[in-house]
């Protein structure tokens, strides 16, 4: 095997990327990303543009994962201040947002001009509840791996004070992960 | 409209730092907030214009962008989109000039496996309460089943779940 045929190494540091390649890359993330941006991000920031080895992909997607917000929203923020400081992220991050905030408000008003022909609504009605089963599974799939009892409790008490009460979520959160957090760190070992 | 932009502000920046594992996990406070205390629109408007959001391409949360426009127009685009990107950008860009300390520590995997249970909690309270205010006639209801079992027994991308769910609702069967 030659070298132009041997799968790249991370010998080779490619350029850190600019302004407007951040700005770019996270605007075609965007456009393309559709439910579920994440797979797209790592094809684009680790295989297509090699902005960050995998290892380093991984390690920015723990922290993004951690921290409140969305994932890919934060990912774009840390990737942008990483390689460019403040300036970076703020143009990693409109980038991303520029394209969807655009085409949702297009929907938007094209919903609110059409709602009252039944037609529309039929079908506005249908993809509410396309929506709402795909939260169904989605919820279901996250659930199936809770297995402490503990666990069990906190997540069931959290959907009745949510879902049921119709609490605030501040304090329910408060409440809830604080006790979740003691429980974790009781039972860990 | 400085009262509803100040009220949108203070919505989606508390939201912005509360959304630990993902978008889906405040939709039932956004859903409290712009329904029952604004009382901006009813809660099928809130359902319909998050299945909007979610037929977009982008991340997870363009259904704020949503709100934003729907409630103040384009400056509450801008306000709505500031407050719930701006303080969680703030606190990834802290986070991230001390996070090569940060984790490993033993903490980090308490905070964060604690926070499991409330994601599963939460998120299951969002499918409920979209599914409840979507679901108003028998067959929107079956259409919420269908697509939940297709989604979780299968990998078919969910765009084309959401296309089927809206043909099957523009067929009109079972609607009134």
């Amino acid at each position: 095997m030659d070298a132009a045929t041997a799968p790249p190494t991370d010998v080779t540091i490619p350029e850190p990327p600019t302004i407007g390649e951040l700005f770019t890359g996270f605007l075609h993330l965007g456009l393309i990303g559709f439910g579920g941006v994440l797979p797209m991000a790592r094809r684009m920031v680790v295989e297509k543009r090699r902005w960050l080895t995998p290892a380093e992909f991984i390690d920015l997607l723990g922290l993004c994962q951690f921290l409140p917000g969305g994932n890919i929203i934060n990912l774009s923020v840390a990737i942008g201040l990483h390689f460019r400081g403040v300036a970076g992220a703020v143009a990693a991050l409109v980038g991303l947002l520029a394209a969807p905030s655009a085409i949702v408000i297009l929907l938007g008003v094209i919903y609110e001009r059409l709602k009252d022909d039944p037609r529309v609504e039929h079908l506005f009605a249908g993809l509410a509840a396309a929506a709402a089963g795909l939260l169904v599974a989605m919820a279901i799939k996250i659930a199936l791996p809770l297995r402490r009892p503990v666990g069990i409790v906190i997540a069931v008490s959290c959907f009745v004070a949510i879902a049921i009460l119709r609490l605030p979520l501040l304090p329910t959160m408060v409440v809830l992960a604080s006790l979740s957090m003691l429980a974790t760190w009781k039972f860990q070992k | 409209m400085t009262a509803v932009l100040l009220a949108l502000a203070a919505i989606f920046a508390e939201l912005s730092l509360l959304a630990f594992g993902g978008g889906n996990t405040i939709l039932p406070e956004m859903q409290r907030q712009v329904v029952d205390v604004h009382h901006w629109m009813s809660a099928r408007d809130f359902s319909a214009m998050y299945a909007l959001a979610q037929a977009a391409p982008g991340p997870n949360m363009m259904v704020v962008t949503l709100i934003g426009w729907r409630v103040a127009g384009w400056s509450g685009v801008l306000v709505a989109s500031l407050a719930k990107f701006g303080p969680s950008s703030i606190l990834t860009g802290v986070v991230l000039q001390v996070w090569k300390r940060f984790k490993d520590h033993p903490w980090r995997r308490i905070v964060q496996q604690g926070l499991v249970p409330m994601t599963v909690g939460l998120v299951a309270a969002s499918a409920a309460l979209i599914s409840h205010a979507s679901d108003h006639e028998w067959s929107l209801a079956v259409i919420t089943a269908l697509v939940a079992l297709t989604a979780f027994t299968t990998k078919i991308h969910p765009l084309w779940l959401l296309a089927a769910g809206a043909l099957a609702g523009l067929s009109g069967i079972g609607l009134p």
